[in-house]
C-alpha cells in the first residue's frame, strides 16, 4: 500500500475532489433502479395469527396448511423482492384477549413485518385496535362485515375474502328466482346470525320476496326439535346458517322433522358444514338442497388450471379432503383467503418497494390504490375488485346443489350482485 | 415494624413497576400494562374469595358489567373515557350488590352454582341484546373515545402509567383493607362464620359489603381493560373469565395482597411461553391448577407467609 485512503488534514483540492465525487455518486444513485438501493436480503417475517385451539381450530388447521403451501410457492419463486419469506404462526385460542396479545408478540417480540390470517370476527375485533396502535398492516381472512362497516382502522384490511353482507346479498336474486319468494330463516342468535338475518331479509325484499319468519336459535342450544314446528306451512324456502358443534344435530333433527313428506326448498350456508364430510351419517336429508360456497369444495368439471394447481399445492383431493386422509375435510370456502392474502402481500410489497418496517404505510397506501386482482395462480378462487376506501374485497360466489353426495355448482354470481354502497372511507383516517 | 415492612414491600413493588416503565423491552412493557389491569380484577376476586371465603364462579359477570358499563357508556351514550371508567366501576359494584342480595342466601357449593348461573345469564343477555352489544363480535372503542382529558389511552406510555396508577390505588386500598379491623372481620367470616355471628357481626351484611367491594374492583378492571385496549366483547364475560382470577389468586396466594398480581404475572407468562412450545397450552393451565391444589394450596405467597414471613398481609 503506497497511497493513503484517508488524509487527516484535508486540503482545498482534496475537499473539492471529494465533494465532486460525492455529488456524482448521489446523482448516479438516483438514476439507478430502486431495487438496487440498499437492497436488504434479510428474511421477511410475516406473523400468522392462527386459531389452533378453541372454536376455530378446524378452520385454523386448514388456514395454516394453506398458508404454508402458498409460502412454499412464493419462496420457490424467489421470495418477495428477492428476499426469503418466513411465516411465524402463533395460536390465539380463538380468543380476542389472547388475539391482541398475539399481535403484540408477533410484532414487538418476533419482529414481524405484518400480520395476517385471522378468521373469527371477535378475534379480529379484539386484535385490530392493537394492530392499529402498533401501526402494522393487519390483513384479515374473516368475511365479517366489520371491516367494510368502518368499525376498525386504517391498518386493517380484508383483501382476499368477501364479507358476509356481500355474500348474503348476492344470494338473494337466485334464491328468489329459483327456489321461492317466501322465506323462513333459521340462524344463531348472535352477531353472525343477525348479520344474515338483516342483510338477507333486506336483499329478499329488494327482489320482491318476503321473509315470513325469522327463527333465532340461542347459541347454547343442543336440541332443535321445538324450533321446527315454528316454520310456517307456506314457507317456500328454508334458509339455514348454523355454526358450532351442534350443527350435525340441527341438520339431523331437521331431517327427522320433515321425514319423507313434503318439505320446502332448503338453502344453507356451507359454514354449517365446513370441515364436515357431506356424507356423514344423518346428512342424507340434505340431498337435493342448495348451498352457498365461497369456493366449491368438490372439484368442478370446469375447474381452471389455477384451481388444479392450488388444490394440488395445498394437498386437497377432488372431494375437498386431505390427500393423505379422506376423512380430514377442508374448510375450502374460506381457506383460499390465506393463500390469496399471501400473494397480495407479495404483490403489494413489490409494488411499494417495501424494504423494512418503515415502509408499512407505503404498503397500505399501495393496497388502497389497487383496483383488484385477476384470476390467476395467485388468485385461484376468481377475480376480485378491491375497494380501497372500505378496505374490503369483492368477488364471485357459488351456489351448489347436493346431488349424489357431491356439491355441484348451479350458479355463479356476478361481481355486481355483491356490491353495496360504501359505509366508510378509511383513507380519510390518518395513519 | 411488621406494618412498615409490609408497606415497604408493597411500595417497592410499585417502584419496580415504575422502573419497568423505563427499562422493560416493548413487549414486556405492553404485557405488564395488561397484567396490572387484570390484577385489579384478580384483587377484587381475592377480596371475595381469599379474604371472605366466597368461592364465586361468576365474577366474569362483574368484570363484564365494568367492561360494558364503560364501553356502552362511551360508545352509545357519548360519555368521555373518564366518566366511562367511573360508570364501569359502579356497574361492577351494582351488579355485585344485585347478585349478592340473592346469591348470599346460599353458601358453599350452592353459592358457586348460583353465581355461575348468574354469570351465564349475563353472558347470554349480552348475546341476546346484540343490537346494542354486538354480541359475540363485540365493540371496538375508537381511539378518539379512549382519551381521559389529554391522556391518550391508546398510547403505550400513557396506558402503562394509567394502568400503574390504577393498580397502585387498588393495591394500597387493598392493603389498607386487609390491615383494617373490617378486613379482619372478613377473614373471621371465612374462618368461622358462626363464631363471628356470636360475636355480634351480621355475616350477610359483611359478606354483601365484601362482594360489593369485590364488584367495584372487578368493574374497574373490566372498564379499564375495555378503555385501554379498545375492545368490549361477550367472550370477556364468559365462564373462562370467571376461572382466570381464581387461577391467579390460587397461584399467587389467596388472602395475600400481592398474591393476585404475582399469580397474574406468572400465569400470563406461563401461558405465553407454553403457547410457543405446544398447542396444549390450555392443558398447562389446567395442570398448574391441579398441581397447585394438590401441593401448594396456599399459593406462593401463602406458603411464604406460613413458613418465613408471617407479617405478609
Amino acid at each position: 500500500m503506497t497511497g493513503k485512503l484517508i488524509t487527516t488534514t484535508p486540503t482545498r483540492r482534496s475537499l473539492l475532489k471529494g465533494l465532486a465525487l460525492g455529488t456524482g455518486a448521489i446523482a448516479a444513485g438516483s438514476a439507478l433502479p430502486r431495487f438496487v438501493q440498499a437492497q436488504s436480503s434479510a428474511t421477511i417475517k410475516l406473523g400468522f395469527q392462527v386459531h389452533r385451539t378453541g372454536i376455530g381450530a378446524s378452520y385454523g388447521r386448514w388456514y395454516e396448511r394453506t398458508a404454508n403451501a402458498a409460502l412454499k410457492v412464493i419462496n420457490d419463486g424467489g421470495g418477495i423482492n428477492g428476499r426469503p419469506v418466513e411465516l411465524i404462526f402463533e395460536d390465539d385460542g380463538t380468543d380476542p384477549k389472547r388475539g391482541a396479545e398475539v399481535v403484540e408478540k408477533l410484532v414487538t417480540q418476533a419482529k414481524c413485518d405484518m400480520i395476517l390470517g385471522t378468521l373469527f370476527s371477535h378475534v379480529v375485533m379484539g386484535s385490530a385496535p392493537r394492530a392499529g396502535e402498533l401501526k402494522v398492516p393487519y390483513l384479515v381472512c374473516s368475511e365479517g362485515h366489520h371491516v367494510a362497516a368502518g368499525a376498525l382502522n386504517r391498518w386493517t384490511l380484508q383483501p382476499s375474502i368477501t364479507d358476509v353482507k356481500s355474500q348474503v346479498k348476492s344470494m338473494a336474486p337466485w334464491v328468489t328466482a329459483n327456489l321461492g319468494k317466501k322465506v323462513t330463516m333459521v340462524f344463531p342468535d348472535y352477531a353472525f346470525g343477525h348479520d344474515h338475518r338483516d342483510y338477507f331479509t333486506a336483499a329478499v325484499v329488494a327482489q320482491g320476496g318476503e321473509v315470513i319468519k325469522q327463527i333465532a336459535i340461542p347459541p347454547t342450544e343442543t336440541n332443535f326439535t321445538r324450533y321446527f314446528p315454528q316454520i310456517p306451512n307456506d314457507t317456500e324456502v328454508l334458509y339455514h346458517v348454523m355454526v358450532g358443534p351442534a350443527v350435525l344435530t340441527f341438520v339431523k333433527e331437521m331431517g327427522e322433522f320433515y321425514g319423507s313428506g313434503a318439505r320446502p326448498e332448503i338453502f344453507g350456508f356451507i359454514d354449517s358444514l365446513e370441515a364436515v364430510s357431506i356424507d356423514s351419517p344423518g346428512l342424507e336429508f340434505l340431498e337435493g338442497t342448495h348451498f352457498w360456497e365461497g369456493y366449491p369444495r368438490y372439484k368442478q368439471a370446469d375447474a381452471s388450471e389455477h384451481e388444479t394447481f392450488y388444490r394440488a399445492a395445498v394437498g386437497v383431493d377432488d372431494n375437498g379432503a386431505s390427500v393423505s386422509d379422506p376423512t380430514d375435510v377442508s374448510t375450502y370456502s374460506h381457506m383460499f383467503s390465506t393463500w390469496e392474502t399471501l400473494f397480495v402481500i407479495k404483490q403489494m410489497m413489490e409494488e411499494s418497494g417495501y424494504q423494512s418496517t418503515t415502509d408499512r404505510q407505503a404498503f397500505v397506501e399501495a393496497l388502497e390504490a389497487t383496483a383488484g386482482f385477476d384470476e390467476s395462480q395467485e388468485h385461484p378462487q376468481g377475480p376480485k375488485i378491491f375497494n380501497g376506501k372500505t378496505h374490503q374485497v369483492f368477488g364471485l360466489q357459488s351456489i351448489t346443489n347436493l346431488a349424489e353426495g357431491k356439491l355441484t355448482r348451479v350458479h355463479q354470481t356476478t361481481m355486481e350482485d355483491g356490491f353495496y354502497p360504501d359505509e366508510t372511507d378509511y383513507t380519510t383516517q390518518s395513519f | 415494624m411488621k406494618a412498615d415492612r409490609a408497606l415497604v414491600l408493597h411500595l417497592a413493588v410499585l417502584a419496580a413497576l415504575l422502573l419497568a416503565h423505563f427499562l422493560a423491552p416493548a413487549y414486556h412493557h405492553a404485557n405488564l400494562a395488561r397484567i396490572m389491569v387484570l390484577s385489579i380484577y384478580a384483587m377484587g376476586y381475592n377480596i371475595a374469595f381469599g379474604y371472605t371465603g366466597l368461592l364465586s364462579l361468576g365474577h366474569a359477570l362483574l368484570f363484564g358489567a365494568g367492561l360494558y358499563g364503560a364501553g356502552m357508556g362511551v360508545m352509545h351514550l357519548g360519555l368521555p373515557a373518564g366518566p366511562g371508567l367511573v360508570a364501569g366501576t359502579f356497574a361492577g359494584g351494582l351488579m355485585a350488590l344485585a347478585v349478592g342480595v340473592l346469591a348470599l342466601r346460599t353458601t358453599g357449593v350452592a353459592f358457586m352454582i348460583v353465581t355461575l348461573m348468574f354469570a351465564q345469564a349475563g353472558y347470554l343477555a349480552i348475546l341476546y341484546f346484540g343490537q346494542w352489544t354486538r354480541g359475540d363480535e363485540g365493540i371496538v372503542i375508537t381511539r378518539a373515545a379512549r382519551a381521559i382529558g389529554p391522556i391518550d389511552l391508546s398510547d403505550d406510555a400513557s396506558r402503562y402509567l394509567v394502568a400503574l396508577t390504577l393498580f397502585a390505588a387498588a393495591l394500597l386500598v387493598n392493603l389498607a383493607l386487609a390491615r383494617s379491623s373490617w378486613g379482619r372481620v372478613m377473614v373471621a367470616m371465612r374462618e368461622n362464620e358462626e363464631r363471628s355471628r356470636m360475636l355480634g357481626y351480621n355475616p350477610f351484611a359483611v359478606k354483601l359489603a365484601a362482594l360489593v367491594v369485590s364488584g367495584l374492583y372487578a368493574g374497574l378492571g373490566g372498564a379499564a381493560y375495555g378503555l385501554m385496549f379498545g375492545y368490549v366483547g361477550a367472550s370477556l364475560a364468559s365462564v373462562q373469565y370467571s376461572i382466570l382470577p381464581l387461577l391467579y389468586v390460587l397461584l399467587g396466594g389467596a388472602g395475600t395482597v400481592l398474591g393476585p398480581f404475582l399469580g397474574a404475572l406468572l400465569m400470563f407468562y406461563i401461558i405465553d411461553y407454553a403457547s410457543s412450545l405446544t398447542d396444549a397450552h390450555q392443558f398447562v393451565t389446567g395442570a398448574a391448577l391441579v398441581l397447585l391444589v394438590l401441593f401448594a394450596p396456599r399459593g406462593i405467597l401463602g406458603a411464604i407467609r406460613a413458613k418465613a414471613a408471617t407479617w405478609l398481609p
